[in-house]
């Protein structure tokens, strides 16, 4: 049972929510995909890395580039190199099997014991990507033509895979696969996770810094909103800087760590600077 | 029956798939997860819900279906107080117990469904008036009635207990996704990402993929002196026009248009990408800018551009009667045309085939003569993520319309 003694539950690096650990559980016990989606820096690439650690498995990671085919997650056929090699002749090139070359997803299936596929950033391909893979997922097999011998998983990989939602993911896809959305996380929740990473570090300073950070991410207009990792690295900033606490109430320090474009700045400086009477102005 | 659930489900716009649902069934009876609405809202989810998009919309329909235990005469704050802070917690099971119960749950399954017990629930929370621990009828902790916590009972229903967020039917009933229905919101990002789905794949650009039959080809023409051959890989080509109106009419979605236009010149995944601007309605001339002073003649459009180009009209089709239909119609005081308006719409749109109508007005307001007209030469759509989506697929399209315009 999921749940149990057995499953899931957040790693010492990691925390994770109730049901998000509940769904791992769940895609771990059915075999099934779990995408994961949500806004950058709210940890989608870090579960993998946490789900792996927690029950102790080798993770194989396979980053996804816009020109990345679905092909080469499996396998390629290093065509050149056997053309190269038959030219001189001082190779025995007889055996294909030396020039196909396993990519990720092979490496996955043949492995002696189970592993942690993640599969991340999947939007970042071409649209077709997801369904190419299709029926790799879900048989858990594939074809090397070259050889013609079916590739099959030893044991089923816990595949994960994140997206940023830059592209829709086609529909077929998704409904071979379970599906969770990391909503960005609340105060309660970023402030054990300042924790995890930094224990050390004043709760005072903290509680102030978190203030300030969701202040700027509800501010109206801001284009790129600071995110989890912007945060710990402007806590980390403030705590080397030995800034005084009364100074982040009443200041911004270090204020490039957290808004990263120019234009996000004026508009924070704007709007932090005529709170007053200027703050309901409504354009028409 | 338990399948009422995915009726609600379609009903408030979730699309799930009859797989989908199977295999959240068979989770569900797999056992897989406790029965409790915690679980069953969050794996739900997981399975029935593919995108924030619905996460709202499923929200809605869990509420509806399930949300009658939160609004109960006792209230579940009291009901989860009593079962968070069990008086007796029960001892530990040895495994033979466990395999009696696992028997019992099997018998459980076989002889209640979902339905009935949910209805017990709902009953039973009506009648119940106090705390209840240990027992075996009310709700309560460390009892063995189908309903509580910390409790025995094969197939129960599970309140709360646990640290869990929060409760399953609180967290529906907030709607915490509500901003992430797409029905709702178009910003630039996500017009960009639904202009991304305009293309059509074409070989050009750089060589960049070996092309082995070639390759071996020449290769041995060549005497065994190793010659590779490259192919272009695949790229856009859509070409792509814009006319925007810009008339007084359309001034409250100057941010919408706004978004859609930044979107657009944004993407960098177009082959080519022009855009006019004009004035209610389209006649002999169109503008290169927004303050409408750049003429542009219209017959350009069709001596520059030819039919693959795909063609997008952004405009509330609202207008005066006389400027669709009448010579010399056109708002502006110093112009004049000669062919009425909708005789340019139509022009265009027999050049164009594949072109369509965006309209930031919401489609109860449609009901307007010329809008009217209008969506007749031009597929019309709302300017909002789905209604460019639809639009979209209108584009990519490869039916022909029948020609209006015969010249």
């Amino acid at each position: 049972m999921a749940g149990g003694s057995q499953g899931y539950h957040g790693s010492e690096d990691y925390i994770a929510s109730k049901p998000l650990m509940e769904i791992v559980n769940v895609a771990v016990v059915l075999r099934k995909p779990l995408v994961v989606k949500g806004e950058p820096g709210t940890g989608k690439t870090l579960l993998a890395h946490s789900i792996a650690r927690a029950l102790n498995k080798k993770l194989l990671i396979w980053n996804i580039k816009s020109t990345t085919k679905a092909r080469d997650g499996l396998y390629v056929y290093d065509t050149v190199q056997r053309l190269n090699d038959a030219r001189f002749k001082d190779k025995d090139i007889s055996d294909i099997r030396q020039y196909i070359k396993m990519g990720r997803l092979g490496q996955a299936f043949q492995s002696d014991e189970q592993v942690v596929l993640l599969i991340d950033e999947i939007d970042k391909a071409d649209i077709e990507f997801p369904n190419d893979l299709l029926n790799e997922l879900d048989e858990m097999t594939f074809h090397v033509n070259e050889l013609d011998e079916e590739v099959t998983a030893k044991h089923r990989p816990i595949v994960i895979i994140t997206s940023n939602s830059e592209k829709e993911l086609p529909d077929a896809f998704l409904r071979r696969c379970i599906f969770y959305y990391i909503e960005f996380p609340d105060s309660e929740m970023m402030e054990s996770i300042v924790k995890v990473h930094y224990p050390d570090i004043e709760d005072k300073l903290v509680r102030e810094a978190m203030k300030k950070f969701y202040w700027i991410r509800e501010m109206e207009g801001i284009k790129k909103k600071p995110s989890t990792s912007e945060l710990l690295d402007w806590i980390k900033a403030l705590s080397l800087g030995g800034i005084k606490i009364e100074k982040i109430t009443s200041e911004i320090p270090f204020l490039g760590t957290l808004l990263k474009n120019e234009q996000d700045t004026d508009r924070f400086v704007r709007l932090s600077s005529n709170q007053g009477s200027g703050f309901g102005f409504r354009r028409r | 029956m338990f399948i009422d659930f995915f009726f609600v489900l379609r009903r408030k716009g979730v699309p799930v798939s009859i797989t989908e649902w199977m295999s959240f069934i068979e989770a569900m009876y797999n056992g897989h997860f406790q029965s409790s609405l915690n679980h069953l809202y969050y794996i739900g989810r997981a399975f029935l819900v593919k995108s924030e998009a619905y996460y709202d919309a499923y929200d809605l329909a869990f509420q509806e279906f399930f949300g009658g235990i939160a609004t109960q005469d006792v209230e579940l704050e009291k009901v989860l107080d009593w079962l968070e802070n069990p008086l007796n917690r029960l001892p530990k099971m040895s495994p033979e117990e466990m395999m009696e119960f696992q028997k019992q749950l099997e018998e459980f399954k076989r002889t209640h469904d979902m339905e009935e017990l949910m209805r017990q629930f709902r009953e039973r929370l009506k009648e119940q008036k106090e705390r209840h621990d240990g027992g075996h009828k009310w709700v309560g902790t460390g009892g063995y009635s189908p309903f509580g916590a910390y409790g025995y009972h094969p197939g129960g229903i599970r309140v709360g207990g646990e640290s869990w967020m929060q409760s399953a039917a609180k967290v529906a009933e907030e709607r915490r996704f509500r901003n992430y229905r797409n029905d709702i919101i178009l910003d630039v990002r996500q017009t960009k990402m639904a202009l991304k789905k305009l293309r059509e794949l074409k070989r050009e650009g750089s060589q960049e993929e070996l092309d082995i039959d070639e390759t071996i080809d020449k290769t041995a023409k060549e005497g065994g002196e190793i010659e590779l051959v490259f192919n272009r890989s695949r790229e856009n080509s859509v070409r792509i026009i814009l006319l925007m109106d810009t008339g007084g009419s359309m001034l409250p979605y100057t941010e919408l248009c706004e978004k859609l236009f930044s979107a657009a010149t944004q993407t960098d995944h177009f082959k080519e990408f022009r855009y006019y601007f004009f004035h209610n309605c389209i006649y002999q001339d169109i503008y290169e800018d927004i303050a409408n002073y750049k003429r542009v003649p219209t017959e350009k459009l069709f001596s520059l551009f030819n039919k693959n180009y795909k063609l997008i009209l952004v405009g509330d089709a609202r207008m005066a009667y006389s400027e669709l239909f009448d010579i010399n119609g056109c708002i502006d005081y110093f112009s004049t045309n000669d062919k009425p308006g909708l005789e340019w719409l139509a022009r265009l749109k027999d050049h164009f085939p594949h072109s369509v109508w965006l309209n930031p007005t919401h489609r109860n307001f449609w009901g307007h003569y010329t809008v009217d007209t209008i969506g007749k030469v031009f597929p019309m759509f709302e300017l909002t993520i789905d209604g460019l989506k639809d639009a979209i697929k209108a584009l990519t399209s490869k039916t022909k319309n029948p020609l209006l315009y015969n010249s």
